[in-house]
């Protein structure tokens, strides 16, 4: 910083090189923590894969090829579509898709009821939603597989109540991976849209109440409108770590079945250690991912202008 | 200013190895739940080197840390035979020299030549036991000493099978039961190896390796692919399940300790395999992991009931046992192939 004296006359000078020094920390840890990494990932993708893990450092097509195309299990037919990954991709599009949805119709109701406590009640009820995330991810998926396992405490207690009267098989079910996520990530949706009710006026609501609105459409035509926001940080936000998730279709759904996750996992953990075609895995979901917010972004732009 | 910090830097790394680490210190590389704490403790004790210890979950996600950077961290590993013989063509093992380590004569004959370290040039054994599967016998009282349980099962066990989350283990297994070699590049052969593991898959609840016992011992599996000591554990915390040497052949392994190429405290490391080829002590990790180990004079200092457990008794007519091989490029992605459809 020996320049910033000799520019002291020359304010703007003196606010530009400040304002420089101030961004460096932030442009250090998004340059650090994320542009470097994904820009390893994207060169690591077009690399030759070393067999047994690792890279050569040489041009090659070969991750996304094996994506897109299938040669059979010796790799010498003629190409066709490869469906197991688009097959992978969709589960795990659907699975973070029930997740969301899940966490949506159990998350808006809880924000809502939080959000028209009496202020002094709020924050305990909000503490209460976050306690379960002070425990680990992996204890809290654990626990879930006890709960829910054929002779576990869920299932004696719908035996007892008569309820059922064979075990429900739960467990290394795909809805035990929603399951999963869905109480992994609720407290995303709940916090967000927290946020936006809590500073929703509801004076709109009388006065829609006052114009012989029913309550249903006051939800639907005035509050979800206001809310909206919040419900979409919130979808997007138990979405994206769902699709990525590893730990719950590993514990609760057996492992029988590859998501995204555990696919790129296998990458570089697995016996396979193929390191570019996990790296082109990540990228073809990051891709995904970005350009999903994108059309997102663009759409909220449009609806402000308009 | 700039040129000071480049000194610095300089200095920094051209600082030999030994004032870095500190003397005195010795770390591990290993399995989870795999070794008693107070087995370390005892050898810090008789010692003063200090021990750290990380873990691993798998030969292979070893392996690719170790790849991915972890090489000069850390002193000794304890990887399973085939990736023993990984490990050297990877020349990932530093050499231990004739009379390097006293108690070298420790080793029990048969695993002084073992075909994955020709004359234990980098590695001495830790444990050893087999691979197999076990059944709940409250649940099934048929014959089990077959593949067929697992790949072909019963009625009352379809659905209520969980396998080990190992590509080698899964295939060495299926291979016996088609009676086919390791690491075959007959197509015929593979075809039928995909086929067999397609349509068994069916039949499977889960594929699960730490939680193998667990499965058994709670009833979420009535057959579960377990390794000899996990399923001896799982008997003694009240799961009624056998363990079966299936007439198909018999998996075995060996873990194995590994000096490290580039141990930043070689002769820790070196101190640390005397330390574990003394009766007493290698007596205390079997006395904790249930196997077997390779070294003499341990099977007096074993706890009762492991002299006579059935995990570690083969009946007379039991199969010899097999190692897994090691493939070649060619035949390893064709499994990998194998093992991706079969998760997909």
């Amino acid at each position: 910083m020996t320049g910033a004296g000799n520019d002291r006359l020359n304010r703007s000078g003196a606010f530009r090189s400040v304002r420089t020094a101030l961004l460096l920390p932030s442009w250090l840890v998004i340059g650090v923590f994320l542009l470097v990494p994904v820009f390893l990932m994207l060169v690591f993708s077009f690399l030759t894969k070393e067999f047994r893990g690792g890279v050569i450092w040489e041009f090659s097509l070969a991750a996304y090829d094996q994506f897109i195309f299938d040669r059979g299990l010796f790799g010498d037919e003629p190409p066709t579509i490869e469906w197991t990954y688009i097959t992978i991709f969709c589960r795990s599009i659907l699975q973070a898709a029930v997740a969301t949805v899940l966490c949506l119709i159990l998350g808006f109701p809880t924000a809502y009821f939080i959000a028209t406590r009496d202020s002094r009640h709020r924050m305990v009820w909000l503490f209460l939603v976050t306690v379960p995330y002070w425990v680990n991810l992996l204890i809290r998926t654990v626990s879930m597989k006890f709960l829910i396992r054929d002779n576990g405490p869920l299932n004696e207690l719908l035996l007892a109540l008569g309820a059922i009267s064979q075990p429900l098989t739960l467990i290394n079910t795909d809805f035990a991976v929603q399951l999963g996520l869905f109480y992994s990530y609720l407290p995303f949706m709940v916090l967000p849209v927290y946020a936006s009710v809590e500073r929703y006026d509801f004076s709109l609501s009388e006065a829609a109440a006052d114009l012989y609105a029913g309550r249903w459409t006051i939800l639907r035509r005035v509050v979800f409108p206001v809310v909206r926001p919040g419900i979409v940080a919130g979808c997007i936000l138990v979405f994206i770590p769902s699709l990525g998730a590893f730990l719950a279709p590993d514990l609760l759904g057996g492992a029988k079945n590859f998501m995204i996750g555990s696919l790129i996992e296998e990458q570089f953990k697995g016996n396979a250690g193929n390191w570019p075609f996990g790296a082109a895995v990540a990228m073809i979901l990051l891709s995904m991912v970005l350009i999903a917010l994108m059309i997102h972004a663009r759409q909220q732009s449009r609806t402000e202008v308009g | 200013m700039l040129r000071k910090l480049t000194l610095a830097l300089a200095a920094a790394a051209l600082m030999p190895a030994g004032m870095v680490s500190a003397e005195g210190k010795l770390s591990i590389y290993h399995w989870f739940e795999y070794i008693p704490q107070e087995l370390l403790d005892k050898f810090s004790a008789e010692t003063g080197i200090e021990v750290t210890m990380d873990t691993f979950d798998s030969n292979e996600a070893m392996l690719a840390n170790l790849k991915a950077g972890k090489m000069g961290t850390y002193d000794v590993a304890v990887p399973g035979d085939y990736m023993v013989e990984i490990m050297i063509g990877e020349g990932l093992l530093d050499t231990i020299a004739d009379g390097e380590l006293a108690n070298m004569d420790n080793i029990e004959t048969q695993w002084l030549e073992v075909p994955f370290d020709p004359g234990r040039k980098h590695s001495i054994p830790y444990q050893w036991g087999s691979t197999s599967f076990s059944v709940n016998r409250d649940v099934y009282a048929g014959d089990i000493r077959t593949t067929a349980i697992v790949f072909d099962p019963p009625d009352e066990l379809k659905g209520r099978i969980n396998i080990l989350d190992s590509q080698g283990e899964v295939m060495l297994l299926a291979s016996m039961h088609l009676g086919i070699p390791q690491c075959t590049n007959d197509r015929e052969q593979l075809k039928a190896l995909d086929d067999l593991l397609q349509s068994a898959k069916g039949h499977w609840a889960s594929f699960n390796s730490d939680g193998a016992k667990d499965v058994l011992v709670s009833g979420d599996a009535a057959v579960g692919m377990i390794w000899n000591g996990f399923s001896s554990k799982a008997r003694e915390e009240g799961a009624n399940v056998e363990y079966s040497y299936p007439r198909e052949g018999l998996i075995v392994w060996m873990d194995n300790v590994v000096l490290l190429q580039d141990a930043p405290n070689r002769d820790n490391a070196l101190k640390f395999m005397d330390f574990l080829l003394e009766p007493e002590n290698v007596a205390a990790v079997t006395n904790f992991a249930r196997y077997s180990a390779g070294v003499k004079g341990v099977v007096d200092l074993l706890e009762e009931g492991l002299k006579s457990q059935p995990e570690a008794i083969p009946p007379a007519d039991a199969p010899a046992g097999t190692f897994i091989q090691v493939c070649d490029q060619a035949t390893q992605e064709v499994y990998d192939a194998i093992w991706t459809r079969l998760k997909k």
